[in-house]
């Protein structure tokens, strides 16, 4: 048993035919069929303290087919995921894999059943490379027979290109966007020859492409017998992929259907339990002055693996949404960045909020005239995993809100901000005021988008505003985003989410290898234009 | 077989708060066991090590003395290690703390000037630490250079240093030829509290410190500030706090505290520089600071308990024949199991059994 696991590393074969019919051997030497049930949860529960993330819960996903686990934002999936993984342990219920009862003391024994997970968050070491990051991941089996890092290193390359996630091995993770870094979790995870694989929204942050490609990937492993189990919020990949769908709501199963004999709409409404809402379109508002502008912000690259970006030029009115749409890793990191004064541009006069030069101010300054940014990542940039929401809260508003009065913090007032922003966004959480990393990931993001907006700025730049939240929130995050710009706001999206833009921008721009297009009305262009121009052509009559 | 520590979902607050009351029976438990393996009686070493010295005015006023300078760098401490920047050096910091703080009764000397001189060395005491404790984190900050390692060795230039002075310019020519300076006026020593006692004034110095560092570490926006870069350096940027002012900053604190401890031993308790004018205060610091759970009130509870048994040990070494290096043996014993102690809350234990190698 333990010899077949270690084919895939110490093999020499070429590419996703060889892997893949190396899982199968894995999979053909624990059954000779390619169908049967292949594991059963049964009436699995999961208590935080007084409040039920899973109750009584039952899920069976057969050998060979895709099982979507759907739900709104905070409805238990990932715990339900966690516990099948071994990282939690259930309060009640069992888990039968292949027909045996079975009791994870932690992931360990789950990976050496073959259960491989991709979670939603990334677990990965910031300061190694991505090799050694895939490295310590795989079980001790497959380190060694034969096993070196440069053959690893090889695969990986291989691995990547076979299935469209191209990475290199050498590069640390901390230079990695949040795409890049969700590429190694998958291959880490399929680099593992699982028997069951889950994938905990695997293409929030990944571009159309390469979820079409990591989709080929997950049909051929169906097909060679693997399960999978896939979390998504977006409801036509889970059409497209999945055979069999499981509904949770509110820690509770709602229901189970075949999504591909359903529609979008009444997926959604089993979800949410109600109907889900499109964008208004604001009420008619008047396009004011510029208030946020970018003239030729050329910035070489902080460290070899970063982009530099490239004379960039933008400019943002009041009452508008300018979106920017590209493939994450060409610059999107540190363009945000260098806007929102993490990074300083050269120039004072190279960035100007309200006319204001304010290329050589810190983050801080910025705010201080009215700006708010949110980044991508949620956890450990935009909020810090151990802290309490209300001083998640401080984090951003500390000098705008009365927050610190002669350098002490009014703890009392920032609680009474976040409790505003949790009943305003809906942030479903658990507790009274619970550490950021217990929120689900979609009711942490409604946070950090909704912080930033009772902000009430008059400039907000804000990176993936929806990755991860539910179709229902995604609306009301992009219903905030246009409802802010109708004020009087000018904002500006980073996203490579083609929909979000098209349905609330004013005018696109898209960024590629740290140049910006122009910006032409949202109106002018088309969806093929953009995707060229995001795949890097030259478009200079886009209209 | 091989053991292997699994994170736990969720730690209760009444495990955390247990965690160093269990780590000090065990430790205790583990000292028991080696006097009682060395022939003595744990039972009456209990009662010389920890009963006595409770009961006995004398020896509380001397737990008291010890406890100022604990309490006084371990504080400090707590900033470095609540950022996540590991200064193992406050020893060297206390020692030059000592030394810039003695620059000026030496200096003036057989004049007897009054109380202001004092003041000002223990002002001058602070910096003299506090500029020496800026040298590993500026390597840092502009060159990356690793605080552990850097911290730890200008220890052994702040001890040589003094060894030099003490033996060289500094030496007391009556002294014997003794490596020591002369004592200090009176003006330049610390008040005595009580009569017929030897607890000085720099008690309510760390009481003071310890007080304005709660204050400082738990409500205001320079504490909240250690403590976002402490556990997420990106978050902190996003907040608009500069990590490397934020490390000077800490580093200056802890080795201005220590520096005061510095002075403060030396004007109330020693009255003269020699060589030996730390217990190694500065290294045992770092146990009382974890032992107080980095948290300027728990770095008093575990000052009380370090010097309980440092007195306790002094006391033993009478009575008992037992060597004084048990009590710092008893301090490792204490550090591990709070470290062991935090470990488990955290996480759990379990034992993973590996078949048997086919290669
Ligand atoms: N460690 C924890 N402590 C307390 N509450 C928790 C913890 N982990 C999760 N929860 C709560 O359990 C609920 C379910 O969380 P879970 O992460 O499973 O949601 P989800 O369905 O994955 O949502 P999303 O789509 O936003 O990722 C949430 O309300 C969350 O606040
Ligand atoms: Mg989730």
């Amino acid at each position: 048993m333990e010899a077949d696991e270690t084919s895939t590393v110490a093999g020499d074969s070429e590419k996703q035919t060889q892997m893949l019919a190396s899982i199968e051997a894995g999979l053909a030497a624990d059954s000779a069929q390619n169908s049967g049930l292949l594991v059963q949860m049964t009436g699995i529960t999961k208590r935080f303290g007084s409040f039920t993330a899973n109750d009584s819960i039952n899920l069976g996903v057969e050998r060979g087919q895709i099982h979507a686990l759907l739900g709104e934002n905070g409805a238990g999936k990932s715990t339900l995921m966690k516990i099948l993984n071994g990282l939690l342990r259930p309060d009640e219920g069992e888990i039968v894999w292949n027909g045996e009862a079975v009791q994870f003391e932690s992931p360990q024994d789950a990976a050496k059943l073959g259960i491989s997970m991709v979670f939603q968050h990334f677990s990965l070491f910031e300061n190694m490379s991505v090799l050694d990051n895939i490295a310590v991941a795989l079980p001790g089996s497959i380190r060694q027979n034969g096993f070196n890092l440069g053959r690893l290193s090889k695969r990986i390359e291989e691995v990547g290109e076979a299935y469209g996630l191209a990475l290199s091995p050498h590069r640390p993770v901390y230079s990695l966007s949040a795409g890049e870094r969700q590429r190694i979790e998958i291959i880490r995870a399929l680099l593992r020859d699982p028997k069951l694989l889950v994938l905990d929204e695997p293409t929030s942050v990944l571009t159309p492409q390469e979820a079409d490609a990591l989709f080929v990937t997950l049909e051929q492993l169906a097909q060679k017998g693997c399960g999978l189990l896939y979390i998504s919020h977006k409801l036509d990949e889970v059409q497209r992929l999945c055979s069999k769908a499981t509904i949770l709501r509110g820690g509770k199963l709602v229901g189970e259907c075949d999504p591909r004999k359903e529609d979008v709409r009444s997926l959604a409404a089993m979800m949410v339990g109600s109907h889900v809402p499109e964008v208004r379109s604001p009420a008619l508002h008047k396009i004011g002055d510029v208030r946020l502008e970018v003239e030729a912000l050329t910035l070489p690259a902080p460290d070899p693996h970063a982009k530099s970006l490239n004379h960039i030029m933008l400019s943002v009115h009041g009452g508008e949404v300018l979106g920017i749409a590209g493939i994450a890793g060409n610059g999107q990191s540190e363009l945000f960045a260098a806007l929102s004064g993490e990074t300083l541009a050269p120039q004072a006069r190279t960035i100007l909020i309200d006319t204001m030069p304010v290329g050589q101010l810190d983050i801080e300054s910025r705010r201080a005239l009215g700006a708010a940014f949110i980044p991508e990542q949620r956890l450990g940039h935009g909020a810090v995993p151990g802290m309490a929401l209300s001083d998640n809260l401080v984090l951003s508003r500390h000098g705008t809100d009365r927050l610190d009065r002669y350098g002490m913090v009014n703890f009392r007032r920032a609680r009474r901000l976040s409790d505003d922003v949790i009943s305003k966004f809906d942030v479903r959480i658990s507790g009274k005021n619970p550490v950021a990393s217990s929120l689900s990931g979609g009711n942490l993001q409604k946070f950090v988008v909704g912080r930033e907006i009772l902000a009430r700025p008059g400039v907000l730049v804000v990176d993936q505003p929806t990755w991860g939240v539910d179709a229902g929130a995604a609306v009301a995050i992009r219903q905030a985003l246009i409802n802010l710009a109708a004020q009087g706001a000018a904002v500006l999206v980073i996203s490579q989410d083609l929909d979000e833009l098209f349905s609330i921008s004013d005018r696109m721009a898209v960024l590629h290898e740290g140049s910006l297009s122009a910006a032409l009305p949202t109106g002018q262009v088309t969806r093929e234009t953009i995707g060229l121009m995001m795949a890097g052509s030259e478009v200079d009559d886009a209209a | 077989m091989r053991l292997e520590l699994v994170p736990r979902a969720s730690v209760s607050p009444i495990a955390r708060a247990l965690s160093p009351v269990i780590a000090i029976v065990l430790a205790g438990l583990m000292a028991g066991l080696v006097i009682a393996l060395m022939g003595r009686s744990p039972m009456a070493a209990f009662d010389i090590y920890i009963r006595e010295p409770l009961g006995d005015s004398w020896a509380l006023q001397e737990m008291g003395i010890k406890m100022i300078p604990l309490t006084l760098i371990a504080t400090g401490l707590v900033y470095c290690f609540r950022a996540n920047l590991w200064n193992i050096g406050a020893e060297g910091q206390y020692t030059m703390g000592a030394i810039v703080g003695a620059i000026l009764p030496l200096a003036t000397q057989g004049m007897e000037l009054g109380r202001w001189l004092l003041v000002i060395a223990l002002i001058m005491g602070a910096i003299g630490g506090a500029v020496y404790a800026l040298i590993p984190s500026y390597l840092r900050v502009r060159l990356g250079v690793s605080e552990i390692l850097s911290s730890l060795m200008l220890v052994y230039i702040a001890q040589l240093f003094l060894d030099y002075l003490v033996r060289g310019p500094w030496r007391d020519p009556k002294g014997f030829n003794f490596p020591q300076s002369v004592m200090f006026d009176t003006g330049s020593t610390l008040p005595i509290l009580f009569e017929e006692g030897r607890l000085h004034a720099g008690l309510i110095l760390a009481v003071v410190v310890v007080l304005a560092s709660t204050v400082v570490l738990g409500w205001s926006l320079f504490g909240y500030a250690i403590k976002v870069i402490g556990s997420a350096p990106k978050a902190a940027g996003f907040s608009g706090f500069s990590a490397s002012r934020i490390s000077l900053m800490v580093f200056a604190i802890s080795g201005g505290l220590a520096g005061l401890a510095g002075i403060v031993e030396v004007s109330g308790q020693i009255g003269q520089l020699k060589p030996s004018i730390s217990a190694g205060y500065g290294f045992t610091a770092i146990t009382v600071a974890f032992l107080g759970r980095l948290h300027p009130l728990g770095v008093v509870f575990g000052a009380f308990v370090v010097s309980l048994t440092a007195i306790g040990g002094e006391n033993a070494q009478i009575m008992l024949k037992l060597p004084l290096d048990l009590t710092t043996c008893f301090q490792g014993f204490l550090l591990l199991c709070v470290l062991a102690a935090d470990a488990l809350t955290s996480s759990s234990i379990r034992v993973v059994r590996t078949p048997k190698k086919e290669a």
